[in-house]
């Protein structure tokens, strides 16, 4: 979501509310939309198939079928803003319980997999704009462009056959060994910091014999589109005078271009950083089921397999809800961190 | 493409098909002629450009030809010889079926192509003339429009087709148009920038003085100053379409059974995947080869078409 150029502090920041605001409700109108068309009868979906016709009817009225439309709108704004999505099909708890239960598990593969992305791509992203149109380039190149062209669930196939199946390097699919589930309490419902917290070392050895293959696999997807953004960003500044002065000074090729080429390009990388962490959503999806990872991704497409679409619109929801807040986030990073455009 | 020009005394003497390229356009249709000739000579010279483009080429030769080249019917059952390891007869090995892993491969390339095709054909010319609409008017229109777009772009764009075809059912066609629907804005956004610049240059004005009416200075004066980054993005963007039909098709949510289609058959195969590794080998790969040619000839067009990316 980009902003419009801000004319004024002041209508700066109450044009930046409005459009969120504005995005927000719009989010809501299409999740409501979509939950509206969609070919499932709620109220057989609450009350199942044997209830008699008072049931039916008095649960109909409960949920405001009856009324107009845009009074249906209101009351699910209302649900949202109240957080009370109604109970999930498949596991029988409320839905929003359901979700802050999984949701950590995909906070701790995304946030590692973003590590790995990041730490291998933003350097080789450097290194391949320094040597441009030379060997290393063009073999990273080669991988960046293999990242984006491999099917990821596919990709995580092959790892398992590899280093789960026939090199036994890492544990299989789940978050943990089958015989260390629920050893540690829940804390943070990171199990790899729950274990360290524990002091269980057999626990933490466990879960990250599991989550290293999804990470590594997720991870490699977002080292491959850092590294080509990092690349142009680099190539971009390398091709600027100051660059050409800073040599001229004598300074070391390394001061060049980390201490001045690459200063300049750090809030661009923040963001696309921050979008890669939640485009990760999206792999998470497919690489969750292919791992049995019990995590966001794995939930909501179990939702949308066994036919719960309420949980599963929530998911949708709540997907939009991250990105735009992740976006409204890196905004203001551009704002507050980069000179040029703070103002 | 400087390099040609500075030699251009010395070649001028040289062939006739050169001096046609390097002489002063005598015709708008000549120029144009001109323009293609020498994009095509800088695209064959890009080597990946031209691997990414023969592969597509090779794509769809070998969807039309698909009952030729295919040594089995792609779902003739035979479960004798179920589940075996690639030989002379059987390429790629079989499935749990028996069915001939290569022959589904091939006749699966008719599905991949099908759903580009169609998405691309829907996703391209709707994208692009809300985008010209949009831009060239401005104003409350623009707003609404970007502010949909907005709200499109802030899904990753599985998740959101995810959702459209919750709504409309599991299937092939339901899977194209749910793709259709997602894509759009990634167009729309680009052409409604390009729009933006296009509808301040004089000669948009000298149209409108000349009492052009809006449509005629849409569709003649700006969609086709569109179209050039329009192509590049719905080139690459048939890379994205690629993946995200077959991460469908792995979920079961795609083309249904017992078409070959390549996701579909990765999921199938993934329960044998441990005992009989070609059964989701072979699929995954034809997936990744295609979309890499599809980033690869989208990458060389860019080169071609796009001055500024350079």
């Amino acid at each position: 979501m980009k902003i419009p150029s801000m004319p004024g502090r002041v209508g700066g920041v109450i044009r930046f509310v409005v459009t969120t605001i504005i995005t927000l409700l719009l989010l809501a109108t299409l999740t409501f939309f979509l939950g509206q068309v969609m070919p499932v009868d709620p109220v057989a979906h609450l009350v199942g198939p044997d209830a008699d016709y008072e049931t039916y009817h008095a649960t109909y009225l409960r949920l405001g079928l009856d009324q107009p439309i845009w009074v249906q709108f209101k009351l699910y704004l209302g649900r949202i803003l109240t957080g009370d999505f109604g109970t999930a099909f498949l596991t029988g708890n409320s839905v929003r319980a359901d979700v802050i239960r999984v949701f950590p598990a995909t906070i701790e593969l995304g946030t590692l997999a973003v590590i790995i992305g990041a730490g291998l791509g933003i350097p080789l992203g450097v290194l391949a704009a320094v040597r441009r149109n030379r060997l290393s380039d063009h073999i990273i190149r080669v991988l960046t462009l293999l990242g984006h062209s491999v099917p990821i669930f596919w990709l995580g196939m092959m790892s398992l056959l590899l280093f789960y199946s026939h090199l036994h390097w890492v544990g299989g699919s789940g978050r943990v060994d089958i015989f260390y589930e629920g050893m540690v309490p829940t804390r943070t419902g990171l199990l790899l910091i729950d274990s360290v917290m524990e002091g269980d070392w057999e626990v933490f050895e466990s879960a990250v014999r599991h989550i290293i293959l999804p990470a590594a696999v997720l991870g490699y997807a977002s080292m491959a589109s850092l590294c080509r953004m990092t690349r142009s960003f680099m190539l971009e500044q390398l091709g600027q005078e100051y660059i050409i002065a800073a040599r001229v000074k004598g300074l070391s090729n390394w001061r060049v271009i980390w201490g001045h080429a690459f200063r300049n390009i750090r809030v661009q990388l923040l963001t696309i950083v921050a979008l890669t962490y939640a485009a990760m959503l999206e792999g998470a999806l497919l690489i969750e089921t292919i791992f049995s990872w019990p995590g966001f991704g794995q939930y909501l497409t179990h939702n949308l397999l066994m036919g719960d679409l309420n949980a599963m619109m929530v998911c949708v929801l709540l997907v939009g809800l991250i990105f735009i807040t992740l976006n409204i986030i890196t905004d203001l990073f551009y704002k507050v961190f980069d000179p040029r455009t703070a103002r | 493409m400087t390099s040609q020009i500075t030699t251009a005394e010395d070649l001028q003497e040289q062939k006739k098909k050169k001096s046609f390229l390097l002489r002063t356009a005598r015709s708008p249709r000549e120029a144009l002629l001109q323009r293609v000739a020498l994009g095509f000579l800088e695209f064959t010279s890009n080597k990946l450009a031209l691997i990414g483009a023969l592969i597509v080429i090779g794509l769809i030769i070998v969807a039309i030809f698909a009952p030729t080249i295919a040594p089995f019917d792609p779902n003739e059952q035979n479960l004798s010889i179920a589940l075996q390891a690639p030989s002379s007869a059987h390429w790629f090995g079989t499935d749990e079926y028996g069915r001939d892993i290569f022959s589904r491969i091939v006749f699966g390339s008719r599905i991949t192509l099908y759903i580009v095709t169609l998405v691309t054909v829907t996703v391209g010319p709707i994208g692009l003339a809300i985008g010209a609409f949009s831009g060239y008017y401005g104003g409350i229109v623009d707003v609404i429009v970007m502010r949909i777009t907005d709200l499109f772009l802030s899904f990753p764009s599985l998740i959101l087709t995810l959702a459209f075809v919750a709504v409309l059912g599991p299937g092939l066609e339901q899977a194209v148009l749910a793709i259709a629907l997602t894509g759009w804005p990634q167009i729309a956004r680009l052409a409604r920038v390009e729009a933006l610049t296009i509808r301040k240059t004089d000669y948009v004005a000298a149209s409108q003085l000349q009492g052009a009416s809006d449509s005629r200075i849409i569709f003649r004066d700006i969609i086709p100053m569109c179209l050039p980054s329009v192509v590049i993005r719905v080139t690459l963007n048939m890379a994205s379409i690629i993946l995200t039909a077959a991460g469908l098709g792995f979920l079961g949510l795609g083309a249904q059974p017992p078409a070959p289609e390549w996701g579909a058959m990765t999921s199938t195969g993934r329960q044998y995947m441990l005992d009989s590794w070609w059964v989701v080998t072979y699929p995954g790969l034809a997936i990744m080869v295609v979309s890499l040619a599809f980033n690869l000839f989208g990458d060389g067009l860019r080169d071609v078409l796009d001055p500024r990316s350079n």
